[in-house]
């Protein structure tokens, strides 16, 4: 079992759109979507496709969206995230860029094998390997032995409080012993060499299983005979992770926003703050140690959906910040979002306004994340 | 300027035939008293327009709709809000907004009139517009 370091939490995506396609490789037609390997069974199930990040994708199947958001949060759901651009190699990443902004937010597993194993963005697919590859030209021209190999592995996220239970009878692991933010090797459902990673992006406890392409069908089918499972798209991934807290890459947090507006401090250990010895390290230390402009803030509502680029206002009705993305929560039956407001207005149980239809909406700072999440950790 | 009755809903074959319609969102025109209405009754003239709104019309009154394919691409409405009382519209005037967890729609009046009455049971129970729909298919109606 080896741990996997955290970087943040990973990719959700555009709402509205999809990202601009910095991704396609130059080898496909302007209008071709990539497909992952489940895309004829997504079809086969109902699965209604859209494009996102230059792949095509299931935003939901027959169920209602409301529904398969909840049934992840009461049994579990079964989610294709193949797009995420999966890596190994022994190299050492740092994704803030120099001026502090965030790259791209991503997960990096110490392997026991000797490398790295790494899932980021689809919507950065092409920004990263560039990044990691001149990375590994200067380390090879230093002498050292490293390497980067893409994965040609399909990703299966299954969530849900019974996912766990579920994967149990399929591997000869006890998965007790698999605690949040952890990762082992093992056979899933008779396929082998399957990576199974203790995370997610809804809050749930769950799994991510990285499964060889030629295998991912056989387990997918495997994973959905047991009844508590069902298939869940992009849509319900977006309302899940929104309702736990979680960024969004390219609404939330971006190249302009830095981890210590983000909220996301966390995630700058401690010696790297002393150190100071990575990308960034001039703004967002002294912005660590003293006071940042604006900060990251979770909002609620009633009446009218808050949604990306809503303006948000303080009482006297000036202008403070903007949402970066909301949506109504299917759980709480209220409106959620996130958005930037001045540090002044960040304490939870503020109450700010919010622009919605041409009207001003109450609304209050609330602490993320909105839903209580049921990460398993060993506590 | 014509009278409007309109219904802000996309209606189906309704599973109790017997219920009465809730779907009116509200009229335009003043002195309309508001009538009951089964979902078939409204089949009667059906003429659909650009974005999925379709228009009846009844004794000078004219009834507006959203169509099958557009609740079903709205998905679950969690939010459905509407004009006042009294508002008066021109053609193409925004007259309410629908919004599903992934999704917002304005809605855009066909006609120009004024609203003399709106139909409270949308704004707390936004659901219903997913809930009804024409028997045989907006789509056929021409």
């Amino acid at each position: 079992m080896q741990r996997a370091v955290s970087v943040v939490a990973h990719l959700g995506f555009r709402l509205q759109a999809f990202s601009p396609d910095l991704c396609r490789p130059l080898s496909f037609a302007q209008d071709v979507l990539r497909r992952t390997p489940l895309y004829d069974f997504h079809l086969a199930h109902g699965g209604k496709m859209v494009a996102f990040a230059g792949w095509s994708l299931p935003v939901q199947y027959r169920d209602s969206h409301t529904d398969s958001h909840l049934h992840t949060r009461q049994h579990c759901s079964l989610f294709d995230v193949s797009h995420m651009l999966q890596v190994k190699g022994q190299i050492s990443l740092f994704l803030p860029g120099r001026a502090g902004g965030i790259l791209d937010d991503l997960i990096v597993t110490n392997t026991s094998e000797g490398h790295l194993y790494v899932v980021s963005n689809a919507g950065c697919w092409e920004k990263d390997l560039a990044l990691m590859q001149d990375k590994v030209r200067e380390l090879q021209n230093q002498g050292r032995d490293v390497g980067l190999e893409v994965l040609d592995n399909a990703l299966l996220a299954l969530q849900g409080p019974t996912a766990a239970q579920v994967l149990q009878a399929g591997v000869a692991d006890d998965l007790r012993k698999l605690p949040f933010m952890t990762s082992a090797v093992m056979e899933v459902f008779g396929v082998s060499g399957c990576r199974v990673t203790r995370c997610g992006y809804t809050g749930e406890d769950g799994v991510e299983i990285s499964v060889p392409a030629v295998g991912a069908v056989h387990l997918a089918t495997a994973l959905l005979e047991n009844p508590e499972v069902k298939l869940a798209g992009l849509a319900a991934r977006d309302s899940l992770r929104l309702e736990a807290g979680l960024c969004l890459y390219g609404n939330d947090i971006d190249e302009h926003t830095t981890p210590v507006e983000g909220s996301l401090s966390w995630t700058l250990g401690k010696r790297r703050r002393a150190a100071m010895d990575f990308p960034g390290a001039k703004v967002i230390v002294p912005q660590l140690k003293g006071k940042v402009q604006r900060r990251r803030v979770g909002l609620m509502c009633e009446g009218a959906p808050m949604r990306a680029h809503s303006p948000i206002l303080n009482m006297e009705g000036t202008m403070i910040g903007t949402v970066t993305s909301g949506c109504p929560s299917p759980s709480l039956k209220k409106n959620v979002a996130m958005g930037y407001v001045p540090c002044e207005y960040s304490r939870p149980g503020t109450k700010l306004m919010v622009e919605v239809r041409r009207k001003q909406q109450m609304a209050v700072v609330s602490k993320m994340p909105f839903v209580p999440t049921n990460y398993y950790t060993l506590k | 300027m014509a009278i409007m009755r309109a219904v802000l809903c996309s209606l189906c074959a309704v599973p109790a035939p017997a219920a009465p319609c809730l779907l009116r969102a509200w009229q335009l025109g003043a002195g309309v008293i508001r009538t009951l209405c089964t979902g078939l009754a409204l089949l009667s003239v059906c003429k659909f327009i650009e974005k999925h709104e379709w228009i009846t019309t009844e004794n000078g009154i004219g009834t507006v709709g959203i169509s099958n394919f557009a609740q079903e691409a709205l998905g679950d409405v969690v939010y459905c809000s509407l004009l006042e009382v009294g508002t008066k519209l021109n053609k193409q005037d925004e007259f309410g907004a629908l919004e599903s967890v992934k999704a917002a729609s304005e809605l855009y009046s066909p006609l120009s009139g004024e609203v003399p009455e709106i139909n409270e049971a949308l704004a707390e129970n936004p659901g219903l517009v997913n809930k009804f729909y024409y028997e045989d298919g907006c789509g056929s109606c021409l």
